[in-house]
């Protein structure tokens, strides 16, 4: 079935490595605020002046806004449109996918143009690619071994589920 | 889709409300949102025509507590019931890890909510996905007014798999909890047995 098998799993060295270079990034860019989201809606990592803003919810829009793109794209006869920008009076909004999966959005003002967050992501996207590619891989190898680093959930009971309903 | 993050040491799963228009998918959520302590969620997120029709999709990020030292966060959303936006509710079920579907009790509604159900089978397929086997839950909501089925026809026209069910009215909150703890259960024991989505 295309669905299965696609649970994305990051651990401590994956989120490092991502981390890292989304600061990289943020610091070429000068922008102020870099996420990277899965295509779902789950933010997996973020780096920038976060305080004032709901990421959770910056994730959710961004996947929904790729999503409705890729629906227009489909309607037009394109696979899918990869760059999207949003310009707004003080802050504008870069969002690009990354291997077919990963959306990269940079939030960034006039201290930065779209010419150069346009330069340094294209670089960008093939490191990250890179590793969500390894992330992939890995998983896939987790897949074919016997048991894997299983799942944190192999041992809950009924009673751990009802007490998170408390 | 669950994501597994094991540097943070969060578990993120999405649950998809679906059902035919007007049936209570934000009602639900809304009631969520309302008897939830503000540091167990996020802001919901309502993107509604000015009439309150769902658009898009509500969202609402909920963290329910930890398990075995992992925090566990649900996002919930819920799909525009109206006939003519299929193209957004494919959109809104990629990646989906569990499906709460919402009847309206209405006798008038049975057909909506025959059509839903034939919807939701279909907009599964295409991604992959097959209703029997993804966690999934039905809640027969509005059972406050007078003109509604029997639980036994509702049952018989939307739930032939027998997956687990719950009567409700949503505005009020009578079952809009056990309906969601049934399908996070659901989720969580499916990740527990290394399957997932």
């Amino acid at each position: 079935m295309a669905a299965q098998n696609t649970n994305l799993v990051l651990y401590e060295e994956d989120v490092v490595r991502i981390e890292e270079e989304i600061a990289r990034l943020r610091q070429q860019t000068n922008s102020n605020l870099i996420f990277l989201v899965d295509r779902d809606g789950q933010l997996i990592a973020s780096c920038g002046d976060k305080e004032d803003l709901d990421t959770t919810s910056l994730a959710s829009l961004t996947a929904g806004n790729i999503a409705a793109t890729g629906g227009m794209a489909k309607l037009i006869g394109e696979k899918e449109f990869s760059i999207l920008f949003h310009e707004g009076e003080r802050d504008n909004i870069h969002i690009s996918i990354i291997a077919k999966r990963v959306i990269l959005v940079i939030i960034f003002d006039q201290r930065s143009s779209l010419g150069i967050v346009r330069l340094r992501v294209k670089k960008s996207s093939e490191t990250l690619a890179r590793i969500f590619e390894e992330v992939q891989q890995k998983k896939e190898k987790e897949g074919q071994d016997a048991d894997g680093l299983g799942s944190p959930l192999e041992e809950i009971t009924d009673e751990d589920i009802d007490r998170l309903f408390g | 889709m669950s994501f597994i993050n094991y540097s943070s040491r969060e578990i993120n799963c999405k649950i998809v409300y679906y059902g035919p228009g007007l049936g209570g998918k934000t009602t639900n959520i809304q009631y969520i949102y309302d008897k939830t302590n503000p540091e167990a969620k996020g802001k919901m997120i309502s993107l509604a025509t000015e009439t309150e029709r769902t658009l898009f999709f509500d969202f609402l990020p909920l963290a329910l507590g930890t398990i075995r030292g992992f925090k566990t966060r649900f996002h919930l959303y819920t799909v525009p019931g109206q006939v003519f936006y299929d193209a957004s509710r494919k959109l809104i079920l990629k990646g989906v890890d569990g499906v709460v579907f919402v009847a309206d009790s209405q006798l008038e509604r049975m057909d909506a909510n025959m059509e839903s159900v034939e919807n939701l089978k279909e907009n599964l397929m295409e991604q992959g996905y097959d209703l029997a086997k993804i966690p999934y839950v039905v809640q027969f909501n509005k059972r406050d007014l007078d003109n509604v089925a029997t639980v036994e026809e509702l049952q018989k026209a939307l739930n032939p798999m027998q997956v687990p069910w719950f009567e409700a009215v949503a505005p009020g909150g009578s079952g809009v909890f056990e309906t969601l703890k049934a399908v996070a259960k659901q989720v969580l024991m499916q990740l527990k047995n290394g399957g997932g989505n």
